[in-house]
């Protein structure tokens, strides 16, 4: 094993880790915002609930390599496209991986949601509205934070696969951990070091993520805390 | 319990037979690995057949040779390590020849030579850039070139494809003057061309030329100098393992022969409209 080499490859790939958590970041909150949206609009009226289930149906059925393409590439090939305000956006590959990003995994997020939603018990809810709440309040109160401490396992599992998507953003130019390490890889032509290396930043990333998403199920589980007497 | 020894020596002796020797390789099949997306040197028909110049010139060389070829599409970009990893044994995928390369792989003769140059879009101020010949072997050329196009590039997007010369070129000669793009395959920079993204382009010629003339191509320009030499490298030829120095010495035979009765050059005409093959 090569030390030098592999200390000089991990600089240089950790350059690429703002980018990484960036991307990341970006679309799993503008994602789980679109992804609670949909669940509600789902559950909400019928019309909107079609909508929901098209757009659920679709984006969950195609590869996520494939929507970046068609965003990235598919939509620069009109020119009336070109011609509108959102082209200073789909310009930049950036906002194109962004895009796409968030509207898969919302897809996703929405499915999770309306599981959790689902799993809210009727009484619950029955109480709540013998109790007089209106209906902002009974979700704010009853309805969201039960939905989401049945869905947040899952959507961990969301989170850290989203952080994996990113490095398809690569292949639209973006330099992030995997573009940069593509990169490296093209002019040392040593892809088993700097694969490993670049695994490695990514089992850390992901090691955090888990430890974060099981610290938030513990704090919104106290009945299932062992009792500290 | 006795007649486990036994046993087990019958799937050592199994195990052995099974593996091959390690002697000197008599070749009697090669695996040529090509990139599939460089028209004209390679890429897929309608069907997803690998069609174009490095196809039929393996199948020519091969034939010579004595071999039997069969060959395979991989991804640019793990190109070299798939060679060095024994994927395959051969790679014909329009590379050129670079010190660089050198370092990690052999390579046979070359069989084309072609310059490398920028395209633009017709519309676009960069359009006007004057055609001139230059060789980065020669410094003070060189020097002249690259400070009449610096203030063109200035602040520009350029793509490239990734691992190749002409990124190399980008990076080494306008680093801090233009920002770099790499993209995966020649087509996709052609794309971000054609739609605004990247102001330039930089690619071999002989591949922007076929670009060019393709349906989608028109909006294209090939434009300033013609760069052949330093870092560019001697032309395109075969990548090989360095251990397989019997397999190099097949392929510079086989190549001086197609040279020598003139198939080469046809198939060269035939492909990319004008002789890309070497001088010598």
């Amino acid at each position: 094993m090569d030390f030098d080499f592999l200390s000089d490859t991990m600089g240089k790939l950790l350059a690429g880790v703002p980018m990484t958590l960036e991307l990341a970041l970006i679309s799993t909150t503008a994602g789980a915002v679109l992804a609670v949206l949909l669940a509600v609009a789902r559950a909400a009226f019928v019309p909107a609930a079609w909508f929901v289930r098209g757009y659920v149906y679709v984006l969950r059925g195609t590869p996520l390599l494939l929507q970046i393409f068609l965003i990235y590439y598919g939509l620069g090939q009109f020119a009336w496209v070109r011609d509108t305000i959102l082209w200073p956006f789909l310009r930049q590959p950036y906002w194109c991986a962004i895009l796409a990003l968030t509207i898969n995994t919302a897809a996703y997020g929405a499915e999770i949601i309306r599981g959790g939603l689902q799993s809210v018990p009727a009484g619950a809810v029955e109480a709540g509205r013998a109790a007089g709440m209106p209906r902002l309040l009974l979700y704010r109160r009853i309805i969201l934070p039960i939905a989401i401490r049945q869905a947040l396992p899952a959507y961990g599992n969301e989170i850290i696969t989203m952080v994996k998507a990113t490095s398809l953003a690569s292949i639209v130019t973006l330099m992030e951990l995997s573009g940069i390490a593509y990169s490296i890889i093209s002019e040392t032509y040593r892809a088993l070091e700097v694969f490993l290396c670049a695994g490695t930043i990514y089992l850390v990333i992901t090691f955090v993520l888990t430890r974060a998403v099981a610290g938030v199920e513990t704090w919104l589980n106290p009945h299932l805390r062992a009792s500290r007497t | 319990m006795r007649r486990l020894p036994r046993i087990i020596a019958l799937a050592a002796a199994a195990t052995l037979a099974a593996m091959p020797f390690a002697q000197a390789k008599d070749w009697k099949k090669v695996t040529i690995a090509t990139e599939g997306a460089f028209m004209p040197y390679n890429g897929h028909d309608a069907s997803g057949k690998l069609i174009g110049f490095e196809i039929d010139l393996a199948n020519d060389l091969c034939a010579r040779m004595k071999v039997t070829c069969e060959i395979v599409a991989q991804d640019w970009d793990g190109i070299i390590p798939g060679l060095n990893a024994g994927k395959y044994d051969a790679i014909m995928a329009g590379m050129s020849i670079t010190p660089k390369r050198m370092e990690v792989i052999n390579f046979s003769r070359s069989y084309t030579q072609s310059p490398t140059s920028l395209a633009v879009l017709s519309d676009s101020k960069l359009a006007a850039l004057p055609v001139s010949r230059v060789s980065l072997d020669d410094k003070a050329a060189t020097d002249a070139a690259i400070a009449a196009l610096t203030p063109m590039l200035k602040g520009k997007i350029v793509g490239a494809q990734v691992s190749t010369i002409q990124a190399d070129m980008l990076k080494t000669y306008f680093s801090g003057v233009a920002e770099l793009r790499t993209y995966k395959t020649s087509e996709e920079h052609d794309l971000d061309l054609t739609a605004g993204r990247v102001d330039a382009v930089l690619d071999s010629s002989s591949y922007l030329i076929a670009a060019i003339a393709k349906p989608g191509g028109e909006k294209m320009k090939m434009v300033g100098p013609l760069f052949t030499g330093g870092l560019l490298g001697k032309g395109t030829g075969v990548g090989l393992r360095k251990a397989d120095t019997e397999l190099q010495a097949m392929f510079d035979k086989a190549i001086a022969e197609a040279m020598a009765d003139g198939s080469m050059k046809k198939l060269a005409i035939q492909w990319f409209k004008t002789d890309v093959t070497p001088a010598n």
